[in-house]
């Protein structure tokens, strides 16, 4: 009765390819819907890398620029050096925002009263004080001379300018007020007020005011960390894939140590975080917060990553490379080191660099080991304090500023970036150098 | 002051390398008697080389490692006997640390006594001592070396066997560190944990339902009396890992049936690497994305639902984790499904099936261990995720299993617990590390299964 391919009875002449093609639009169908479903997995996942660039992109753009305000500078000697001596001890202490307030309240003439008067300075940035400075200790002859320069804005104004702040709500819900809106409007129309590149991203450390703030101490650490932990890993990575690879002995040693590499390369970021505070901090006492202690700490989180990789590239180097060697008289070493290594080496890059780019991109382990300080300084060497590019998208990212959401949107672009850079090398190298024996 | 003598001891090393060789030529007779040599002229330079750096260099390292702990034991020692009395560790470790930023110029947390500007001069005339004897030790034994290479260099010295044979040293030393860093792993979560599961009991943490780690500064602060009950931090941890690989599995899953067995060649050789775009992107990323973008879009759905989605919500965590764990579900089960043989399939069309029912009855039953093992691998990548979460999630200890309220995990405690400059002894940051190894135990006991799996899958068609 279950097998329709025997017909029961001269009654009921039901042959199998009936039941067949009885069922077949059912059949096709499943089979439509579960191709959809594929490609709808594939369309969906691409739609969430779209949407994930475009987000960043988007919300990043604006900071690569900065609004400023021009202003008539008159670099008064009386307030700048009084006595006339030039010293630049004077010069760095004199009072500069008293130069910028009074050329801005020129502007706003009829700016009357304690509160307006202050609302007004607002709409500079307090980094305006160390501009000017910074232009008077570079040519002290500016002082006595009125220049126009452009000044840094609020990151209030800046915002408004960049239409983050929408002007259409109502004035209690809006950070800018009503009669700064006003006085944007008048500087506008006097085209006083613009959006300029921002060098300042670029070239200013961390800082608590989002206009003022930078990836340049960021970018330095990470720098820093990096190239130590390509001077750690890589010849260790090498060394240990060589001799896993070529020399060890097949024995439940190394086969301990291979099962150690597979699952290291799995464990959580945050336990490696872990290890160096307790053992590269606290039992051989490394600076804190340094790109040394970074450096460690990256350098074990990668090496399972480039032994793998390297393994897989001595791997690929065919047997009668060596046996060539050994057969001309070279000693094992030299057969490595001469003749299967050079091979090797392109894979080993890739796999270095992929590492790399994986340490790059690390936060969790740095957070335990101090990185996560707040430092104004742009680190000069390995063992200053310093903060590494993730961990300031991390620390930006808790700030409550409407400005840093921009900054970090930007640093998280200049990171893609370099990670794209890497990754793209990587390819480039193995596309070149792939070789098929 | 240690880079610098680095420095100078790389270039002893390269002269001792320069003058070996050209020392191994003149004990030959010139260059027209190199063949009278052993080795080649380079393994002379190199035995050189070695002898000169290695010892010196392990000096250094070792000294390096040591030299701020010992010193400041020195000084500790050397405190006052009134000033140590009385002090609890930590509070020592305090009185320590403005000892050594007043020495460095860094800004004292208090008063600075004569005592303990006594002390910092004592801290710094030790670490001028230190910092004279290693260079003093340090250049001694490098010229101890080289003058022992120096006096050994003869036509018949067996140069390259022994460079070889201290390279293979080297070799082995370094494949070791995999191991070195497991213990260093296992050593530094189990020491403190062992330190931490003095004060609190196993039982306590394990099953205890309430985490309030704040320790009281004063006995009579409210609510703030330590509890350390584990409980909602794994439960928070396994929602936010279970909405993660709801959505990463079936995503992850049909993508890569998709793109191995329908997608033409064209389609396949764009979208895979593009989803392995996904991989490559730091997770401190995906923390912004969905702090920023995805949370106030949950909470805004909710609100058009009339639901209230807290702005912390467990399932924005979860499904911006799930985007991240797409690609490594989709590329684990590629590798799978690739792997069966094209002879199945080949039977499966020849009865007359479907691509579809060919793909469900036949490849994915075939290919399951291999993706149950992807899928474990992924769990544990889920379970120790950090950003995402610290971005995310909440720092609430809430017991629930409602995904649109906010909760916290493992690794978010672990974070919260450990930033900041603390007592490195109290339960707070002990708790830390007893967290961090149930995470390392739990990781690790599911890459071992999930990696076995695999491999015996692979095996089971090659």
């Amino acid at each position: 009765m279950s097998n329709p391919a025997t017909p029961d009875g001269a009654n009921s002449p039901r042959r199998a390819i009936d039941a067949v093609n009885a069922s077949l639009k059912r059949r096709y169908a499943a089979e439509k819907r579960f191709r959809l479903m594929g490609m709808s997995a594939v369309i969906l996942g691409l739609a969430f890398v779209a949407i994930l660039f475009v987000d960043i992109v988007a919300k990043g753009w604006p900071a690569f620029q900065q609004t400023s305000i021009q202003l008539p500078i008159y670099f008064d000697a009386q307030v700048i050096d009084p006595e006339g001596t030039r010293e630049a001890d004077t010069l760095s202490r004199a009072n500069y925002v008293v130069l910028a307030r009074d050329a801005l309240r020129a502007q706003f003439p009829d700016v009357q009263g304690r509160t307006d008067v202050r609302a007004l300075n607002a709409m500079l940035s307090p980094g305006v004080p160390q501009q000017l400075r910074e232009l008077v200790m570079a040519d002290p002859s500016l002082i006595g001379t009125t220049q126009e320069i452009w000044l840094i804005a609020d990151d209030d104004v800046d915002q408004f300018v960049k239409g983050a702040i929408p002007r259409d709500v109502p004035e209690l819900e809006r950070r800018v007020k009503d009669q700064t809106v006003a006085w944007i409007d008048a500087l506008d129309e006097r085209g006083r007020i613009e959006k300029k590149f921002n060098t300042t991203f670029f070239t200013a450390g961390a800082s608590r005011e989002p206009e003022l703030a930078g990836i340049a101490g960021a970018l330095m650490g990470s720098f820093y960390t990096l190239v130590l932990t390509l001077l750690f890993s890589f010849p260790i990575a090498v060394g240990a894939a060589l001799y896993l690879e070529e020399f060890a002995p097949k024995n439940k040693w190394t086969d301990i140590i291979e099962v150690n590499i597979n699952n290291l390369a799995a464990v959580p970021s945050i336990v490696f975080g872990l290890l160096g505070l307790a053992v590269f901090i606290s039992f051989f006492g490394v600076p804190r917060s340094t790109p040394l202690v970074g450096a460690l700490v990256l350098t074990l989180m990668t090496l399972p990553t480039i032994i793998i990789a390297s393994r897989a590239a001595l791997k690929s180097v065919p047997p009668s490379i060596r046996e060539a060697a050994l057969g001309v008289g070279a000693s094992p070493l030299q057969t490595q080191f001469h003749h299967v290594l050079p091979l090797a080496m392109p894979g080993m890059l890739t796999g270095t660099i992929i590492g790399m780019a994986q340490a790059l991109g690390e936060t969790a382990p740095l957070l335990m080991i101090g990185m996560i300080a707040f430092i104004v300084d742009i680190p000069g060497g390995f063992t200053d304090p310093s903060t590494v590019l993730p961990v300031q998208i991390f620390l930006w990212a808790d700030s409550p500023e409407r400005g840093f959401i921009e900054k970090t949107s930007a640093a998280i672009m200049v990171l893609l970036g370099f990670l794209l850079l890497m990754n793209l090398t990587a390819v480039l190298l193995r596309r070149k150098f792939e070789r098929r024996w | 002051m240690q880079s610098t003598l680095l420095i100078v001891l790389l270039g002893i090393i390269a002269l001792a390398y320069h003058f070996g060789r050209k020392r191994a030529v003149a004990v030959a007779g010139g260059p027209t008697q190199i063949k009278t040599l052993h080795s080649l002229p380079t393994y002379y330079g190199l035995y050189a080389a070695l002898w000169a750096g290695l010892p010196a260099l392990l000096l250094l390292g070792f000294w390096a490692g040591f030299q701020e702990t010992v010193v400041t034991a020195m000084v500790k020692a050397q405190l006052p006997a009134e000033m140590t009395a009385g002090l609890s560790p930590g509070r020592l470790g305090l009185l320590v640390n403005d000892i050594r930023n007043l020495a460095t110029g860094n800004i004292v947390s208090s008063e600075v006594t004569p005592e303990i500007q006594a002390a910092a001069d004592n801290y710094l005339r030790l670490q001028g001592i230190a910092s004279i004897a290693l260079w003093a030790l340090v250049l001694a034994v490098a010229a101890g070396g080289i003058s022992l290479a120096w006096r050994s260099m003869a036509p018949q010295l067996r140069a390259r066997n022994r460079v070889e044979s201290t390279i293979m040293v080297i070799l082995v030393v370094f494949s070791s560190i995999a191991i070195l860093t497991t213990l260093g792993i296992v050593l530094s979560v189990v020491f403190e944990s062992i330190l931490f599961f003095r004060s609190v009991p196993l039982t306590e943490f394990f099953f205890g339902t309430h985490w309030s780690p704040q320790i009281a500064l004063r006995a009579d602060q409210v609510g703030a009396a330590g509890a350390f009950g584990a409980v909602p931090l794994f439960t928070g941890t396994l929602l936010i890992s279970f909405i993660a690989m709801l959505i990463a599995v079936p995503i992850g899953l049909m993508s890569a049936i998709y793109l191995s067995e329908y997608a033409p060649r064209r389609v396949r050789s764009l979208a895979k690497p593009a989803l392995e775009i996904l991989a490559g992107i730091p997770t401190v990323v995906y923390g912004f994305f969905a702090a920023l973008t995805v949370a106030p879009f949950v909470r805004d759905l909710g609100a058009s639902l009339g639901l209230d989605v807290s702005s912390e919500s467990a399932l924005a965590a979860g499904f911006v984790m799930g985007i991240m764990i797409i690609p490594f579900v989709s590329s684990l089960s590629d590798d799978v499904i690739n792997a069966v043989p094209q002879s199945m399939r080949d039977g499966s069309y020849a009865l007359g099936a479907t691509q579809s029912e060919t793909v469900r009855r036949v490849i994915i039953p075939a290919a399951l261990p291999g993706i149950v093992g992807g899928v474990l691998l992924a769990v544990s990548r889920a379970i120790g995720e950090t950003m995402i979460v610290v971005m995310a999630a909440g720092m609430a200890a809430n017991l629930t299993w409602n995904p649109i309220e906010s909760v916290t995990t493992v690794t978010v405690q672990i974070v919260t617990l450990l930033t900041g400059d603390q007592e490195f002894d109290s339960p707070k940051t002990l708790a830390a590390f007893a967290l961090g190894l149930t995470l390392f135990v739990v990781t690790l006991t599911l890459n071992i299964i999930a990696l076995h799996i695999v491999r015996k899958y692979r095996e089971q068609y090659e």
